[in-house]
């Protein structure tokens, strides 16, 4: 019905500057993404016309600020990984075994008391986390190894794992709590306990969202800077022993940015490089997630 | 199979359902213990230096006269150029993503999207500013700059809980909205937005108190950590008596000034540190809490 009331008119396009408004501020999401991705491209460029990405790639040294300077990003990667392997190998564990007690075992009461409390560890700013483990866990630490030094990664990596828990129970939780409880029901009707009747029917259904918890977790302990920054040392360092002091790449950012740098320096280029480097890693891992959720999603 | 084997076999698994629930016990207290420890050791080493002088001084190179105002104050302003930019923003984005958005590829493109911004890494988003905001747009090493900072960074959150908020909202509602012929703008404002109110404020307050506790984007955009002066005031004695130079005015925040103090090799900075943790978290973990009652009395007073 078209309507030529003057009314009417005035209110159709007021309703479409509204839509139209609306539809913009949607839209704004993709173009941060393409923000990003210009910025971080177009500074890497710039970098990669100084430093050939061979010498990038396959460079063991990392000493961008000194008159030497070398680009092997491989230093920082190695920092990066060992202290997110070390965070995972807590946050996995714990945060799975948290997230099947709290789905399929604590009562009600327990849950919505345990929930918040969660939370509330998930919101503890990360400059907090990395104060904890300079000033508490690394001293703890070294009255079992008495050489470890004052910066390392395993207190960093430890931290940063119990600060992932609560990312990877939450969104393990809401996976098991979204099966059907008619598969549980069949599972108790054939004589399993609950412990048999999670692990080998609740786990396996929930597989898709747990493996979205589990990459979530991944990109989290990959991306994380503060606690890094804090209690893991700056100094580059080409070594996978989680007892030694080494920069990640996020530090590494943190580190440069702490100082005060000019536009055209190679230093500012370098940190774009770096943050390209960055994003491409927690990119993987979300590819992987988002392929593992459409490979093992179960409909019912 | 005989009686004692099932037996047997019941009995097993009994003892490891028993061993499992000890499991998960056990791995609740390791991370609820871990929370107390910080809370606790935060609290010993941080509590003698609050006292008044600590929130009205500027840092200082003297520990003991150092103290948080400066980072108080340009918390406080950052997160208000943050909430103006994030609420506005996000809440729209919503709007349109849940209640106007046909269903077709390019909705799916922007829900995807914004799935993924919420898991890039925030120093990243730090990297985003220091190239647009810092050095295209040249808004410099401001307060501006790092309250659209923290906007960018906690807009998936919003947009998220704004969408869960509406999908809360029974279809019976807009259906007898529109039968009384009202437009889609008159349902979005007369009735979802007011009915969503409570977890859009929710979502709100937990993006924010995600932004007062990030560190590492406003350090990448190059904040000075040592600021011994206050922006300029927001209120002047000439009309119109609000002035916005502030924005563009160089600062420090909590969790910079908290990072500063760590980084010191002298001890007595590090119970400074402390102090301003137990500060920081009190900021957060208040408005945490407000998000989880509110949230919780939406639950328990809204029945459809």
């Amino acid at each position: 019905m078209k309507s030529s009331h003057p009314r009417a008119r005035k209110r159709r396009i007021k309703e479409g500057l509204i839509e139209t408004g609306l539809l913009a501020a949607a839209c704004s999401s993709v173009a941060i993404t393409f923000a990003i991705l210009y910025i971080l491209v177009k500074e890497s460029l710039n970098f990669f016309a100084e430093v050939p990405l061979f010498d990038f790639l396959t460079d063991t040294q990392w000493t961008p600020l000194f008159d030497d300077a070398h680009f092997g990003i491989i230093t920082l990667i190695s920092g990066t990984v060992t202290t997110t392997l070390v965070a995972l190998s807590v946050a996995v564990p714990l945060g799975l075994t948290i997230a099947i007690y709290i789905s399929e075992f604590a009562s009600p009461r327990l849950r919505e008391t345990i929930k918040p409390i969660l939370e509330i560890l998930g919101a503890v700013p990360t400059v907090v986390f990395g104060y904890f483990a300079l000033i508490v866990v690394t001293p703890l630490l070294q009255k079992i190894y008495p050489d470890l030094p004052g910066f390392n990664m395993l207190s960093a990596g430890l931290v940063m794992g119990i600060m992932i828990v609560p990312y990877i129970s939450s969104v393990s939780e809401d996976a098991m709590r979204a099966v059907p409880m008619h598969l549980r029901e069949g599972a108790f009707a054939m004589g399993a306990t609950r412990l048999r009747t999670a692990l080998t029917v609740v786990v396996p259904a929930a597989f898709s969202g747990l493996a979205a918890a589990l990459t979530l977790g991944c990109s989290r302990a990959v991306g994380e800077t503060m606690v890094v920054a804090v209690a893991a040392g700056m100094q580059p360092n080409l070594t996978m022993n989680p007892l030694q002091p080494a920069a990640t790449i996020s530090s590494f950012i943190v580190q440069v940015s702490l100082g005060d740098l000019p536009h055209d320096s190679i230093g500012y280029k370098t940190i774009f490089a770096a943050g390209l480097t960055l994003l491409l890693i927690t990119l993987v891992f979300n590819v992987i997630g988002f392929w593992l959720r459409q490979k093992f999603r179960e409909e019912y | 199979m005989k009686l004692p084997e099932t037996q047997n076999i019941i009995r097993r698994q009994r003892l490891y359902e028993q061993l499992f629930i000890i499991l998960g016990i056990v791995a609740l207290l390791v991370a609820l213990m871990t929370l107390l420890a910080l809370f606790t050791r935060l609290a010993i080493d941080g509590m003698p230096r609050l006292t008044p002088d600590f929130f009205t001084n500027f840092p200082s190179r003297f520990a003991e006269r150092a103290g948080i105002l400066s980072a108080w104050v340009g918390s406080f302003l950052v997160m208000f150029v943050t909430a103006c930019a994030a609420i506005p923003l996000g809440v729209s984005a919503g709007i349109y993503l849940e209640e106007y958005a046909p269903k077709n590829r390019w909705t799916a493109i922007i829900e995807i999207n914004v799935m993924n911004l919420a898991g890039i890494p925030s120093i990243v988003y730090g990297l985003l500013a220091l190239g647009l905001f810092v050095q295209i747009l040249g808004f410099g090493q401001s307060i501006l700059s790092a309250g659209l900072t923290l906007a960018l960074l906690i807009l998936p959150i919003i947009i998220v809980s704004t969408r869960e908020a509406l999908r809360g909202i029974p279809g019976g509602i807009r259906e007898a909205a529109y039968a009384l012929g009202a437009t889609r703008w008159q349902v979005v404002s007369d009735h979802l937005l007011p009915y969503s109110s409570g977890g859009v404020l929710t979502g709100v307050i937990i993006g924010l108190s995600r932004a007062i506790g990030e560190t590492a984007p406003i350090i990448t955009i190059g904040a000075l950590t040592f600021i011994a002066f206050l922006p300029s005031s927001p209120f002047i004695a000439e009309f119109p008596f609000i002035s916005f130079k502030w924005v563009l005015d160089p600062f420090t925040v909590m969790p910079i000034q908290m990072f500063n103090w760590t980084s010191r090799p002298e001890e007595a900075f590090q119970f400074n540190a402390a102090a301003a943790g137990v500060v920081l978290l009190a900021m957060t973990l208040l408005m945490n809490g407000i998000a989880i009652w509110l949230r919780y009395r939406i639950r328990k007073s809204i029945k459809w």
